[in-house]
């Protein structure tokens, strides 16, 4: 029976398109163009580093200052002349907010990712989750207005009747808030991880007579520790970039100091200051903000970087 | 193997398949020496087979021995597997269909195929008919075709007055026939079944086989199939595939053992392991 | 065996133990609800302070305290920069923030679902995707300061090169804003792609589609749903951003509204934050209202995004 005998139609040339040059090349400039949208992030990372390079080497240049006095001075008086560029108060002031904020939200962020994963039942979880999804969501221009409104008035009450002044604007307000900023981070991260754990290593313990307090952190956190320490790494980072919440509880004034109620300097805030100061465009003190920026970059990339890295290795382990 | 040779000659210029007018010969596809790799893993060693025209071949074996590989070389699905490599020559229709020069998106309207698992898209049942026709740029008259379709897959009575819900409400073998549909409505030459009616009820299966001896008429069909009653009832030939005894450090490669027409192979085989195979005493 | 002979090996210490657990239970439930519990005194305080002054209602009347809220929330809607604060008000922090809306919506979202699908559809997994992806996900971690930099450089001032700067218009924020929401983007878009299922891509390339075919109507509608979350937690994540756009150069008080891109502008974040650097006490309550506008429209996008997410979740 030859072929074309039962085909009812007419010859295939005449009904299908397919295959015509128009179309395919339609399809090449689409995936040319797909491309080009994925090379934007490239493009990002390339002009980031670029344009912090370039400026700060400009920077170093103009200012005359050496990276090592700018990596180790611990002054930062722009108007003296010859003026002074030390990184290390902004470093300090960036460290005692990093620290203070990560103090209060790793064991909170923790103890709630615990609670989510291991004790809540459905229905609260599902009711939990989204709120603590539009915590994360408050802007942190918020933040920084809610500790010039609760948190430092609230220091102050209760610290100066002691005899403790507190400045408005106090390293401690920006901890507290940039702490509870952070907060749904590591509550969110850490309970990924934790969920991730697989169930048989829970059900083995119980079958051995533990308490659910006894799974959750001597079995099941142990088992998520590097995914948890990941979480810490990434929230740490993120108290590092803050720059509202600081700028607007702890001020701008670089000091290196170990007292809590006063005003210190970070290196956003400081980035925030030159630019809306009156430093004109190529002077020193204007490019002092791309080399602090550079420095902010270069540490925030490493613990992201150092944050991933420890995840995989958590990955590896369960998958 | 003992089915004689293609009688075409291949035309080395161009990399279209000839029009049906000048199509001659019972062979519609051909495998010569193909060997496919996945990664560094051999999983099919010279495989040579001609599919008949307009007859059922079924392609059986034990699991892993390469038969959904074979069929997906077919139609050059196996160009989406990461790490996928086939060295050897394919011919539809007496073309290489796996040099440079071959567009496998045209291809694939030529040479369609039914999955395991009934996948119609979430469309309405009219949308899934019709999707394929519509991207390869069908001019004709679209409700037509549709009807066509359905009433071919012995669908059309089930779903005429639901055209518009979604494909997804049908039942399991009401899903296998839209997909078997929505491959017609593109008017293939060839059908490539992987296990059709693997996921399917026992009803359902007997009305996809009846589909099937109706279809051959018209089309060529390769179906692989782990159920060797099925392939008795269905098919004209069939290809027995066995993993190669040969292969070392553990790898599983597939061969064919054993190709000839249905009635000789589970009466008479030839090949020992396919005496074993279909006596079950492998497998 | 007498167990009372047979000295004890195991001690369990039930009741120790008993107790432990649902103490660091309600520990834990308490921890929880920190996130809740900020989120409440948030509100109320903002809420308070908008409300403060003399002769205002106790706290409880509540639908006169509602009805006063709105009003004042309406009028600070409409009403432009001012020093003097019973004039002051966000209308053009909230004109600039819909401008950046819908430009930033406009760049990023394109670009973002554009370069995932690209990652998604048509690269394979291998060396070149990964290298790819990790930028992306470093990119996500930089803080937003830092795209301010490099709006500031690049975009305001284009390297010193006068022709090709921007200045410090609505382009250049949105741009930088574009840039800072494109990771996020791009992330939430793979994620939303990788759940549609592969036996759909299958059946398409199987009728004779292209590559481009099968996406455009099959993989991009099933995954609409995870997109639109995404795009949707993104812009309002831009909304909120102050310090990119305080580096790019959006003023703290401007006196015309924008009329195109090319414009200056302000925000309204920005805006706020310059009310609040004002210490003159009545600044606070016009301060206070223009946060609860923030944190409102923001709660708005959020929880619309967070209603598609669980509204299709279930039925896909």
């Amino acid at each position: 029976m030859s072929p074309t005998e039962t085909r009812p139609f007419v010859s295939p040339d005449e009904l299908w398109s397919t295959g015509s040059p128009l179309r395919s090349f339609a399809e090449s400039a689409i995936t040319v163009g797909l491309f080009l949208c994925a090379l934007v992030t490239v493009l990002t990372t390339t002009g980031i580093i670029v344009v912090l390079s370039v400026e700060s080497v400009e920077f170093f240049r103009q200012s005359g200052v050496s990276l090592f006095d700018f990596l180790t001075g611990t002054e930062l008086k722009p108007e003296l002349s010859p003026p002074k560029y030390g990184i290390l108060p902004l470093v300090w002031g960036t460290l005692v907010i990093a620290a203070g904020s990560t103090m209060i939200a790793l064991p909170i962020g923790l103890l709630s990712a615990i609670y989510l994963s291991e004790y809540a039942p459905k229905h609260v979880r599902n009711l939990l989750k989204p709120a603590l999804e539009l915590l994360a969501g408050i802007p942190t221009i918020v933040y920084g207005y809610l500790a010039l409104l609760i948190v430092t008035p609230m220091l102050k009450a209760i610290f100066e009747p002691i005899g403790i002044r507190v400045e408005t604007f106090n390293a401690l307000s920006a901890c507290i808030v940039v702490g509870v900023m952070i907060i749904p981070l590591v509550s969110s991260l850490s309970e990924d991880v934790l969920s991730a754990v697989p169930r048989g290593l829970r059900e083995s313990a119980y079958g051995l007579g533990a308490t659910k307090f006894e799974v959750s952190t001597r079995i099941v956190l142990p088992a998520a520790l590097s995914g948890v320490v990941a979480s810490f790494i990434l929230a740490l980072s993120r108290a590092i970039g803050e720059t509202m919440a600081v700028v607007l509880a702890a001020g701008m004034r670089p000091r290196i100091t170990l007292n809590p109620f006063t005003s210190v300097e970070t290196m956003t805030t400081y980035i925030v200051a030159v630019t809306n100061g009156e430093a004109s465009h190529g002077s020193p003190k204007y490019l002092s903000l791309f080399a602090v920026g550079m420095a902010l970059f270069v540490m925030t990339l490493m613990l992201n970087i150092l944050s991933g890295l420890v995840l995989r290795r958590y990955r590896e382990v369960y998958q | 193997m003992s089915l004689p040779d293609s009688s075409v000659a291949p035309t080395a210029s161009s990399s279209q398949p000839p029009p049906p007018s000048e199509r001659p010969g019972s062979i519609v596809l051909a495998a010569r020496k193909l060997r496919v790799w996945y990664g560094t893993s051999l999983a099919l060693k010279d495989v040579d087979i001609e599919i008949p025209r307009h007859q059922i071949t079924a392609l059986i074996g034990p699991s892993g021995c390469g038969k959904s590989t074979l069929l997906r070389c077919f139609n050059r699905m196996n160009d989406l597997v990461a790490g996928a490599r086939m060295e050897g020559k394919i011919e539809f229709d007496g073309e290489s269909i796996v040099g440079p020069g071959v567009d496998p998106v045209a291809l694939r309207r030529r040479i369609g195929m039914v999955f395991q698992k009934p996948n119609p898209f979430p469309k309405s049942v009219y949308q899934n008919v019709a999707w394929g026709a519509r991207i390869n740029g069908y001019r004709g008259d679209m409700d037509e075709l549709v009807e066509r379709s359905l009433r071919r897959a012995a669908l059309w009575d089930e779903v005429k007055n639901k055209l518009h819900r979604s494909g997804l409400e049908l039942s399991g073998g009401q899903q296998q026939r839209l997909c078997i549909a929505r491959t017609l409505a593109v008017e293939p030459e060839v059908i490539l079944m992987d296990e059709p009616c693997s996921a399917l009820d026992p009803i359902s299966t007997a009305r996809v086989e009846d589909l099937m001896d109706d279809l051959k008429d018209e089309y060529s069909i390769v179906i692989v199939t782990h159920n060797m009653q099925q392939a008795r009832r269905v098919s004209d030939k069939t290809a027995c595939l066995m993993l190669d005894e040969s292969a070392k450090d553990g790898h599983r490669t597939g061969v064919i053992a054993e190709f000839s027409s249905t009635d000789r192979l589970f009466t008479n085989p030839v090949d020992p392991r396919t005496e074993a195979y279909i006596t079950g005493r492998i497998g | 065996m007498n167990p009372s002979i047979a000295e004890p090996k195991y001690q369990p210490h039930r009741v120790a133990r008993r107790w432990a657990g649902p103490i660091f239970g309600i520990a834990c439930f308490l921890a929880t609800l920190t996130g809740v519990l900020v989120l409440s005194v948030v509100l109320g305080a903002v809420i308070a302070a908008a409300l403060r002054q003399p002769g205002a209602a106790p706290w409880y009347h509540l639908g006169t305290n509602l009805r006063e809220l709105f009003d004042l929330l309406v009028g600070l809607v409409q009403k432009p920069q001012s020093s003097d604060p019973l004039r002051a008000g966000f209308r053009a922090g909230v004109v600039g923030s819909l401008w950046m809306l819908g430009l930033v919506g406009l760049m990023a979202i394109p670009v973002g679902v554009g370069a995932a699908v690209y990652l998604e559809e048509y690269i394979a997994p291998g060396p070149f995707r990964r290298i790819i992806q990790t930028n992306i996900a470093n990119l996500a971690g930089v803080p937003s300061i830092v795209y301010g930099i490099l709006g500031l450089a690049l975009f305001v001032r284009a390297f010193g090169m006068k022709e090709y700067a921007l200045g410090r218009t609505l382009i250049a924020g949105g741009l930088t804003l574009g840039l800072l929401v494109l990771p996020v983007i791009v992330i939430s878009t793979q994620e939303a792609l990788r759940t549609v299922p592969n036996s759909l891509r299958q059946a398409a390339l199987a009728l004779g589609a292209t590559r481009w075919q099968m996406v455009r109507d099959h993989v991009l509608p099933a995954a609409l749903p995870g997109i639109l979350t995404g795009t949707i937690l993104s812009l309002s994540r831009a909304i909120g951003e102050t310090a990119p756009l305080l580096m790019v150069g959006a003023a703290g008080s401007i006196g015309v509204l924008p009329r195109s891109p090319f414009d200056r502008y302000t925000v309204l974040p920005v805006e706020i934050y310059n009310y609040a650097k004002n210490p003159k006490v009545q600044f606070q309550t016009v301060t206070a209202g223009g946060i609860l506008i923030l944190l409102l429209l923001l709660l708005t996008m959020n929880a619309t995004a967070i209603i598609i997410r669980n509204r299709y979740a279930r039925s896909g």
